[in-house]
């Protein structure tokens, strides 16, 4: 739309609406109250151009705007009222600023003579949210709204995306002023991309082209940078076995050659205990996760690290690298390729398909084809793969649920796994799974949901009830949380403090929000019901009785190293 | 390099509401405490220069450095040692009217090179410049005296290495 040279006066609360639409803003999610009622007025105003989904949290609202954003790559928009409305967003802007989700939330503030009062509804968001923003700002005065906005798209979007709050206070909403704008290009105390230094990368390639035994192990950082494609001739050229981090799943499809399959606490065991063995540890986009690396000092220390990062704070953070290439992975890897000769690596690659077969022995087999009588959350997820043929977005919850959808997915396109990876925000998949569909209604949308996640956003089925979104909604009772459960089992010796869960009726419950729905106890009637909630062109509700006490492994104990990693 | 250590960081901000609040957050996130801070314009128009004093290791200084300067609003964090620096730190002292001719009190006005910036009937004020060292003797001697009031500021440093913000500025508006 480019800039508007034109000034018109108009108010503080119809410029934000106007500045939204030349950040190419069509979608905005929210739920209105007393000090964002004059946006709300624009947002009616100007519905026919920006559509705005109510939730019924705003709780809701934030996960929906994550999840539309990373199954987009576009910003998600918020919008939420003072007070509680805006501390309501606090979980979901810390799940955003940990997962690099690019999020502008606008939250409405008593007015600017009423600051600091201790006014109806009035919280200090500004300081809540600082910790868990990536730039914040409260405007006072309406002239401050189109360049405030401006620098929020932004700062939200560029380097390594994260979410940003603008607090406006409703004196500046009503208040009148000259409108222009001007998209936001820099800001001179910030440097999103940094220089790349073409000595590291020349380093790094003498480093990779030597190795007898490289590894790599890939983040978001790709799919954020949009570097698949570099990233899959990097691989090509090198040949070297890869595997994800939680967040880089579907970055490469499940099924490429070079895909290992994924690190961490229950990735798989290959890439795990491999980790251990490899002479050269590349890591692509990914920021060393403690649950990633388990103990770190017992991790990779046989191993050159090259760490490609956006991020210079990640670089050294937990991991101590050899080389490291600072920038937009979707360069660096471009500008590495002429440096690389040619790799073969077809015995080290062996030994990555020699211990998944054992994962395979112990674990995968029986999870997927299972000859016990417990249903399990392996073999819903399998016929899921079947049914979509891959082609699905999967939105996880967390806990066992999301561990399952984690490693058994088959992702055949990017963007297609969507989860609460740093927080862990339980009630994240229900909310996401809308803002997904509602971000691509073109894809199938699967939320595979626990018991318990479930019931902490479950009036997320009343958006659903008014937004019509087909989100498909699995649900894996085994009405325990079975996170917490294993643990217990594990290393508490089975003491269930406060894991056992009583349920309610939850067919009955989608039933009365209107979503088909059904349950299945059953092995005999799974497969059908998963044919009947995938070929459904509306949202439709399966709820799965799953074996009670089943846990997921392999497991990388809490301290122990990745390669003590347990098959059972 | 792992032992604990005194270091003066130097951060070069954007003159904003709310810097303070997202300096002290990584402070905090990470449990470390502040032992001094300061907050001032710096060398260059519209950007504010903090010092802050902390004891910890140099591996989680390098780690707090990354995180400062991730900030949107600071444009560069740097650390030194204390060998790096040239730092003072600036005392006021209130005393009753009956110490004003005490000549201890004089003495040690001469030996610290402490100035008395105000007299008044009924108090006179000492100002004093030094190290950390320096104005904690001082206080120790005054104290006797029934201090009416102690204040101290925090540390000002300079550094002996460039930091070089301006370069930095310039090269970002190219």
């Amino acid at each position: 739309m480019g800039t508007l040279n034109n000034k018109i006066t108009i108010t503080g609360s119809e410029a934000v609406l106007k500045c939204l639409l030349e950040e190419d803003v069509n979608l905005a999610f929210g739920y209105p109250g007393g000090a964002i009622m004059p946006i709300y007025d624009e947002l009616y105003k100007y519905r026919e151009q920006l559509h705005h989904i109510l939730t019924r949290h705003e709780q809701g609202a934030i996960h929906a705007a994550q999840g539309f954003a990373r199954v987009t790559g576009n910003t998600g928009v918020v919008f939420a009222t003072s007070g509680p409305g805006a501390t309501n967003l606090v979980t979901g802007i810390a799940d955003a600023q940990i997962d690099s989700t690019p999020l502008v939330c606008i939250t409405g503030q008593v007015g600017s003579n009423l600051l600091g009062s201790d006014a109806f509804q009035e919280t200090d968001i500004i300081t809540i949210s600082t910790p868990v923003t990536k730039w914040n700002y409260q405007v006072t005065k309406a002239s401050e709204i189109p360049e405030a906005i401006a620098k929020a798209f932004y700062i939200a979007k560029s380097g390594r995306p994260g979410p940003v709050l603008i607090d406006i206070t409703k004196d500046a909403q009503f208040e009148e002023f000259d409108f222009s704008y001007k998209k936001c290009t820099s800001v001179r105390s910030y440097r999103p991309i940094p220089k790349i230094d073409l000595e590291k990368i020349k380093e790094a390639s003498v480093i990779i082209n030597n190795a007898k035994k490289p590894f790599i192990i890939f983040g978001q950082g790709v799919i954020l940078g949009t570097a698949e494609e570099e990233f899959k001739q990097f691989i090509k050229k090198t040949d070297i076995p890869s595997a994800s981090t939680a967040l880089g799943l579907s970055a490469i499809e499940t099924n490429h050659p070079l895909n290992v399959g994924m690190v961490g606490m229950h990735g798989n065991y290959a890439p795990n205990v491999l980790t251990n063995e490899c002479d050269v540890l590349i890591a692509i986009g990914m920021r060393f996760d403690d649950r990633v690396t388990g103990d770190l000092n017992r991790y990779a220390k046989q191993a050159k690290i090259i760490h490609f990062e956006i991020d210079p704070a990640e670089v050294d953070k937990n991991v101590k690298t050899d080389i490291a290439v600072i920038g937009n992975v979707k360069e660096t890897l471009s500008q590495i390729m002429p440096f690389l000769n040619k790799g073969e690596h077809k015995n080290w690659l062996e030994e990555f398909q020699k211990l998944y077969k054992k994962e395979c022995d112990v674990i995968i087999n029986e999870q997927l084809n299972p000859t016990k009588e417990g249903l399990t959350m392996g073999e819903v997820i399998n016929l899921i793969n079947k049914e979509t043929k891959g082609e699905a977005v999967i939105v996880s919850d967390v806990g066992q649920n999301q561990m399952f959808a984690w490693r058994y997915s088959n992702f055949k396109r990017t963007r297609s796994n969507i989860t609460s990876g740093g927080l862990g925000t339980m009630g994240f998949g229900l909310p996401a799974a809308i803002g997904a569909k509602t971000g691509a209604p073109e894809r199938e949308v699967v939320a595979i949901l626990g018991d318990g996640g479930l019931q902490m956003t479950i009036q997320e089925l009343g958006t659903i009830l008014q937004t019509k979104a087909a989100v498909k909604i699995v649900v894996l009772n085994n009405s325990f949380l079975g996170m917490v459960r294993q643990w217990q089992e594990l290393f508490f010796d089975k003491r269930y403090a406060s894991t056992v869960m009583v349920n309610p009726d939850f067919v009955k419950i989608a039933e009365g929000y209107g979503i088909a729905a059904e349950k299945v106890s059953n092995r005999d009637n799974l497969s059908d019901a998963v044919k009947r909630m995938i070929a459904s062109k509306e949202s439709y509700f399966l709820e799965v009785t799953i074996e009670k006490e089943d846990n997921v492994f392999p497991m990388v104990s809490s301290g122990s190293s990745v390669s003590d990693i347990r098959l059972n | 390099m792992d032992k604990k250590q005194k270091f003066t960081i130097s951060v070069y901000t954007e003159s904003h509401i709310g810097v303070l609040n997202r300096i002290s957050s990584i402070f905090l996130k990470r449990h470390i405490n502040i032992e001094s801070l300061n907050v001032s314009p710096s060398e260059i128009e519209n950007i504010n220069r903090f010092t802050l004093v902390v004891i910890i290791t140099e591996t989680l200084m390098k780690k707090v450095i990354g995180q400062l300067e991730k900030q949107v609003e600071i444009i560069k964090a740097f650390y030194h040692t204390e060998d790096e620096i040239i730092y003072q730190e600036t005392a006021l002292i209130k005393l009753s009217p009956e110490f004003l001719f005490n000549e201890k009190i004089q003495k040690r006005l001469k030996l610290r090179r402490a100035h008395m910036i105000v007299i008044t009937e009924d108090y006179f004020v000492i100002e004093t410049t030094g190290l950390k060292k320096d104005i904690d003797a001082f206080y120790k001697k005054l104290k006797p005296y029934g201090l009416m009031q102690f204040v101290r500021s925090g540390r000002i440093a300079i550094t002996r290495p460039r930091m070089g913000i301006s370069d930095f500025l310039n090269e970002k508006y190219n």
